[in-house]
């Protein structure tokens, strides 16, 4: 647990060669929030790809670097489970949330049928008139000329739009959705929005469960309607979820918060720094609108917006030639499967019209595979095609803010300013 | 050589000329098939190559297998005849295949 945590040695600022690989902890939040985590990647990826971690401020734990290594973890959940966590962070005991994320079959099946189809891509053709028009209107609103925070302005907006109306959340509240998203994946400390694991639940239980029971309930009283919360309150599977199972009730919905907020307004921001690092991409885009629809997967991929999928060994198995046993700790580093050279061509270059740009992990494989994929892509696409239409470029003036996590990998600010076309 | 058919669900049938040994999603792949995404490359662990087959073609190509049948459990608009292209592979005997492309692929 975080707040109990062992100082350890910190490999921040130490050249990678220097360590020997048996003490090398890639959890190190340090890592990511200085972006300095990738020649620790490389190595092990070259060195010892199935690599074990003895010691961390989370236990031991396996790390798993290579693309195909990640793909078959992923395609072998009867070894491979997700339970009880898929993160390195184990739950706390007392509180028990859980989430179909972190579930094996057959109830993750069950639950994540019912609120599929939300997200599936023939209910997204819907929604697109809706979200260019408020796309539309936050780009708008920005003060061009002047030097203001994209994450604020346009990344969270965005999102926090989108997640209130896939749960069909009252609009005037919806910032609220946006924090109980950060929240939920804040790193504890003093100058966190969360003091403690045990502050966050408390925080949540106190907020968002009521709000929610709330909907619920309204929801579950009237005809069936296509938004997240409706779905559930009707679905045979998950109907009583909200009155009988509260902390799955509260998982579900961060997962669902989590999973729809975090992981697209890091790519949204991501994206404007890939292409002010790039200039000759953003001049390739420019000259070529087209090119929107193969850069959005790349920016995902380069994004890679959650760094690791964890799993914990249900049976001892050898894996890479190595001996894994039952309960061990398992992490996909996804941050180190799309800088995989074995799998994809030139992986440290930010290419927006690559020959196959979904060819990355950032929505992991398997049946856990992101069920909001391509809504993710949707929103992305529509930024950029509303951008290039007003803005002859936005441009980065400030060093990006990182967030403080060895989960979420995002951006807290990102300094632009935007220039009429 | 075998001849094979691709229905969009807008009913625009788009026909080719393909090697035997390929698999259906390569296929898709290679013409540009809309739908066919195929992210995880043919490793029968993505599904974003779903397709409904032909009812005349079904027992020609045969059954899931439990890997793909885990992960197509999953999709609510799961058919009968569904299939993941990618562990569909072509043959003299598949000659004039049949394949539905599912609107929610699109």
């Amino acid at each position: 647990m975080s707040e109990v945590a062992e100082p350890r040695t910190s490999m921040v600022g130490v050249n990678p060669s220097n360590i020997p690989l048996e003490d090398y902890d890639v959890s190190q939040r340090e890592l990511f929030r200085n972006d300095t985590m990738w020649q620790y990647f490389d190595r092990l990826r070259k060195e010892d790809p199935v690599h074990y971690c003895k010691d961390s401020e989370f236990g031991p734990y396996w790390s798993i670097t290579k693309f195909e290594d990640i793909m078959k973890v992923e395609g072998d959940p009867d070894i491979f489970s997700s339970e009880p966590a898929i993160t390195i962070n184990d739950p706390l005991e007392e509180f028990d949330i859980t989430m179909f994320i972190a579930m094996d079959e057959p109830t993750h099946g069950d639950q994540r049928r019912t609120v599929q189809g939300a997200v599936a891509p023939r209910n997204l053709a819907n929604m697109e008139e809706f979200i260019r028009e408020q796309v539309g209107t936050i780009l708008d609103s920005l003060p061009v000329g002047e030097t203001f925070d994209w994450v604020e302005k346009v990344s969270v907006e965005l999102t926090t739009i989108m997640l209130a109306t896939l749960f069909n959340f009252p609009m005037e509240q919806r910032h609220k959705l946006t924090y109980w998203s950060d929240v939920a994946t804040a790193t504890p400390g003093p100058d966190s929005l969360v003091e403690s694991d045990t502050d966050r639940i408390n925080i949540l239980m106190r907020e968002c469960v009521p709000a929610f029971m709330g909907l619920w309930q309204e929801r579950a009283a009237a005809e069936p309607q296509f938004d997240l919360i409706s779905m559930m309150a009707h679905a045979e599977e998950t109907k009583d979820m909200a009155t009988q199972r509260p902390m799955e009730f509260l998982g579900n919905l961060m997962l669902l918060i989590v999973g729809g907020n975090d992981t697209t307004r890091n790519s949204i921001s991501g994206s404007v720094l890939f292409l002010n690092e790039n200039p000759e991409q953003y001049k390739k885009l420019l000259d070529n609108h087209d090119l929107i629809n193969t850069m959005v997967p790349e920016i995902i991929r380069f994004q890679t917006p959650l760094t690791h999928m964890r799993r914990t060994v249900t049976k001892d198995t050898t894996f890479g030639g190595k001996q894994m046993k039952e309960g061990d700790k398992v992490v996909m580093w996804y941050v180190s499967g799309n800088r995989d050279e074995e799998s994809i061509e030139q992986p440290y270059d930010f290419i927006i019209d690559r020959e196959r740009p979904r060819h990355h992990v950032s929505f992991g494989f398997g049946i856990h595979r992101c069920m909001g994929n391509r809504l993710a892509e949707m929103q992305l696409r529509i930024v950029w095609e509303e951008i290039l239409k007003r803005f002859k470029k936005v441009e980065l003036v400030g060093e990006p803010v990182r967030t403080n996590s060895n989960f979420v990998k995002g951006y807290t600010e990102l300094p632009v300013r935007v220039h009429a076309i | 050589m075998s001849k094979i058919t691709f229905v969009k669900h807008d009913g625009e049938e788009l026909s080719y000329e393909a090697d035997n040994g390929l698999s259906v999603m390569n296929i898709a792949v290679d013409n540009l098939v809309p739908g066919i995404d195929a992210d995880c490359g043919g490793e029968c662990n993505c599904a974003t190559c779903h397709v409904y087959v032909d009812e005349k073609w079904w027992d020609k190509v045969g059954t899931t297998n439990s890997t793909e049948e885990a992960i197509m459990s999953l999709n609510p608009d799961r058919q009968t005849t569904s299939r993941l292209s990618c562990q569909i592979k072509m043959s003299d005997e598949l000659d004039g295949l049949v394949i539905n492309l599912p609107e929610f692929q699109y």
